[in-house]
């Protein structure tokens, strides 16, 4: 007997989360547990982690869009099945993992995998994202399922990847690049700290709507919600409202999350902001985030080209330039921010210029500056 | 047949890698023509491209705000979404979204993965996101009245649960962990999974200020990213000696291994040079190499993990192993970025977990009295002050906690910390000291 919507509290099951991870794994995984010894990247996109019980497992990695229908995930299986044993795993940033226990596994997967093509011609299986080269990029939802962005992700994506491709299944960069794309700033990625962040921006005030507003949102949640109180209460044509002080929005949106009727998506408006430099990792220099140095790129849809563009000039001058295992933030550092933009060729604006909260601290308090 | 034109998202069909749109097609075609009885729209992924492709038109989202849908009896896992175009777009009027709590590490047998795509093929969209930021497995597009039929499935068939929304503990995540890297300092997949039972009520009842993340990192290389997006960062680290095979640091010398385990393959950067690529590099120079011996002053290392990742090979974590635990961090929204800040510089991670679990509630219970509607954690603590939180969890200060010590004298002293106390009398005061 399924839900029956007439009792629907008839045999609930509730609080059971997910399920053990130990019904999961593949053997090969499960009886090394712990006792993994050191692994090699045999090639772009694969992997050999060796126990020390001797026993080894090979990994392919591919990148995946993170949106995906159920027909792929099937024919995902189908490969699992006929390889892996049934077993695979996804990545934190979107890739597909298929694990043999076997070196003779390892070609006949790897054929399979390139084979595979969408009928439009594109990939379904690209090997790579591993070492000192191009990961898949992490990104939120866009315009295909989200309420407040400024650009959409899936084709933002997809437009860069194609353009960045061999640098995916490639591994000749100073060190690893973590581009992560947010469609907004609330980022449900958190891309604030990533090599290269492509950050959905908007930059017109919210509309009001001030025939609904009442009916839709708590007033004083909406005007709590501004981080420059640049909201206030008012009254239009006898209705309670609110005014917004337009030279004090920062843009962020954290008002249109409150309140429905306070719009601020527009087709000139929003659009794309790059930053860079920012890193997760604690190796060799600390963790950091990303700096802004691109402010603001239109909304170029379908191929979004400004974007891939400068990605590229940013992204190309470092792997040019920076030495072996210096990440791009280092790298910015170490030549300094006045190099960064010559070596780029992007133009430096007063948008770059820190004017928020503890700006301070990013202006520069010394004579050590260079020509 | 496609049932919009769309010229733009066509675009998106060419390139090498691999095409979301290409995939929704196919995923309309097969809706189109399959035996199986669906209970959501069959146009639902026709109709999705038709909306995307006005959105990419008019560069404006047309998903309205909101709406508030859900299971009975929790209050998160469940995402409303109606479109604004409804009348063109009847296939994805209402298409919300269902989140699932992934397994630890998102290992999968493909019987789960073919149970869950009969589920959400039968009763959503077809549509999944593997996986959402946070972590979920996201399913993507049903309608109201189906929500409940599918989360009793879940629930009955698949033995699994929904994830977390809203403002209560999201569905936490993890690395890989032990499952598959040599440098997992605690068993991240287990304190993930164990955490997710025992705060399961904290997940799918909101009652929280706003939303809290934890997020397990088996190592400082950080692969989850929990130092820049949790609220809860835990790191596996280690306290005693790096452990050293001198051997194999003399083939990685000699070449017979590939340095950092052959991710700079691509390009020829020379042959390796331990002096420069790792000596020199190390941030606290803590390393010596005179041509046959490593030597490391541990006591001097921070644990970058530079050197290790290097020559996984001749190097491996210590064993004196647990997790460094960090709190605060956040995306910009609404304070501004904050990354988690070093609060118990190390705790040994083991079952049952006590020790964390009593930290952790201890956390909750003053945020939850003293953070504001929409405060996240680091927001609270900034505003308290770091000096308040460290006294309700009862956690020594230590100078691992700090970049520095502060460079203004303005210290807020209590009036316990001055001998005699605040209270003074002026007459008394006078007596020496004329007006």
């Amino acid at each position: 007997m399924g839900y029956d919507p007439k009792d629907p509290l008839k045999d609930r099951i509730t609080d059971i989360g997910p399920r053990n991870y130990e019904e999961f794994l593949p053997p090969v995984i499960k009886e090394n547990y712990g006792k993994w010894l050191y692994h090699d990247i045999l090639e772009p996109g694969v992997l050999m982690h060796v126990s020390e019980t001797g026993a080894k497992v090979y990994t392919v990695r591919v990148g995946g869009c993170r949106l995906m229908s159920v027909t792929h995930i099937r024919e995902i299986c189908e490969i699992a099945d006929k390889h892996c044993g049934g077993y695979l795993r996804f990545t934190t940033r979107n890739n597909i993992e298929f694990m043999v226990d076997d070196e003779s596994k390892l070609k006949p997967l790897m054929e399979d995998l390139e084979k595979r093509e969408f009928a439009g011609g594109s990939k379904k299986f690209p090997r790579g994202g591993t070492g000192a080269g191009l990961t898949n990029v992490v990104h939120t939802q866009g315009w295909i399922h989200c309420h407040t962005p400024a650009i959409d992700a899936s084709g933002v994506v997809k437009c860069v990847m194609d353009e960045l491709y061999d640098d995916f299944q490639n591994m000749r960069f100073p060190a690893q690049v973590r581009i992560s794309l947010a469609c907004c700033l609330n980022m449900c990625g958190a891309v604030h700290c990533s090599d290269i962040a492509i950050l959905g921006i908007h930059r017109k005030p919210p509309m009001l709507d001030h025939e609904h507003l009442d009916n839709m949102c708590e007033i004083p949640l909406a005007i709590a919600a501004c981080p420059t109180g640049a909201i206030k209460p008012a009254t239009v044509d006898g209705k309670k409202t609110v005014a917004v002080k337009n030279e004090r929005c920062m843009f962020c949106g954290n008002c249109y999350t409150m309140c429905p009727s306070m719009p601020l998506a527009d087709e000139e408006g929003s659009g794309v902001a790059l930053l860079v430099g920012g890193k997760i990792s604690n190796r060799i220099s600390e963790p950091k985030f990303s700096k802004v140095v691109v402010p603001f790129l239109p909304n170029e849809p379908p191929r979004w080209d400004s974007t891939v563009e400068a990605i590229k000039k940013i992204l190309y001058a470092y792997v040019e330039d920076a030495n072996k295992y210096e990440r791009l933030g280092d790298w910015a550092e170490r030549i300094g921010w006045e190099r960064f933009f010559e070596k780029t060729g992007l133009p430096f604006t007063e948008h770059l210029i820190d004017d928020y909260r503890f700006a301070y601290t990013t202006w520069r308090q010394s004579t050590q500056f260079k020509f | 047949m496609a049932k919009h034109k769309t010229p733009m998202l066509d675009e998106l069909e060419k390139g090498r890698w691999p095409s979301f749109v290409s995939d929704i097609k196919q995923e309309a075609e097969n809706r189109g023509k399959t035996s199986v009885e669906l209970h959501a729209p069959k146009e639902a992924c026709d109709d999705l491209l038709g909306l995307l492709e006005l959105t990419y038109k008019d560069k404006v989202v047309h998903w309205k705000h909101g709406g508030i849908v859900g299971v009975f009896g929790y209050g998160g896992g469940v995402i409303g979404r109606y479109c604004d175009q409804p009348d063109q777009f009847p296939g994805v009027r209402d298409f919300h979204t269902m989140r699932v709590n992934q397994p630890s590490s998102k290992f999968y047998s493909t019987e789960f993965l073919r149970q869950l795509c009969d589920l959400w093929e039968r009763r959503g969209s077809g549509l999944t996101n593997m996986h959402g930021s946070t972590g979920d497995i996201i399913l993507l597009g049903t309608t109201t009245p189906q929500l409940e039929e599918i989360f009793w499935e879940l629930t009955h068939d698949l033995n699994q649960d929904l994830g977390g929304s809203g403002s209560n503990l999201r569905t936490p995540s993890d690395c890989i962990g032990m499952a598959r890297c040599e440098y997992a300092c605690y068993d991240t997949m287990a304190l993930c999974y164990d955490l997710t039972m025992e705060y399961q009520d904290e997940l799918h009842r909101p009652a929280f200020p706003y939303k809290f993340k934890f997020k397990f990192d088996g190592c400082p290389n950080g692969c989850v990213a929990s130092i820049a997006r949790a609220d809860m960062s835990v790191i596996g680290t280690w306290r005693d000696d790096i452990r050293i095979d001198q051997g194999a640091v003399r083939e990685y010398v000699g070449g017979e291994f590939k340095p950092n385990a052959g991710a700079h393959s691509g390009r020829d950067w020379g042959t390796f040079d331990i002096q420069k690529e790792v000596i020199g590099l190390c941030p606290t120079q803590c390393m010596e190499w005179d041509g046959k011996k490593l030597k490391i002053d541990n006591k001097e290392c921070t644990r970058c993990m530079h050197c290790i990742n290097v020559m996984p090979r001749a190097l491996r974590i210590g064993q004196d192993t647990g997790a460094s635990i960090l709190f605060g961090a956040k995306a910009p929204i609404l304070e501004g970025a904050q990354m988690s800040t070093l609060t118990v510089p190390f705790m040994k991670i083991e079952e049952p977990y006590d020790e964390l679990k009593d930290l952790i509630e201890k956390v909750w219970d003053f945020w939850s009295e003293e953070g504001k509607n929409r405060e996240r954690l680091g927001e609270m603590i900034q505003r308290v002050g770091f000096q308040k939180f460290l006294e309700v969890l009862e956690i020594e200060p230590d100078p691992r906690m700090i970049q520095e010590p502060r460079s203004n004298p303005y210290i807020f002293w209590k009036e316990e910390d001055v001998p005699g106390g605040w209270d003074r009398d002026i007459k008394e005061f006078r007596k020496k000291h004329q007006r």
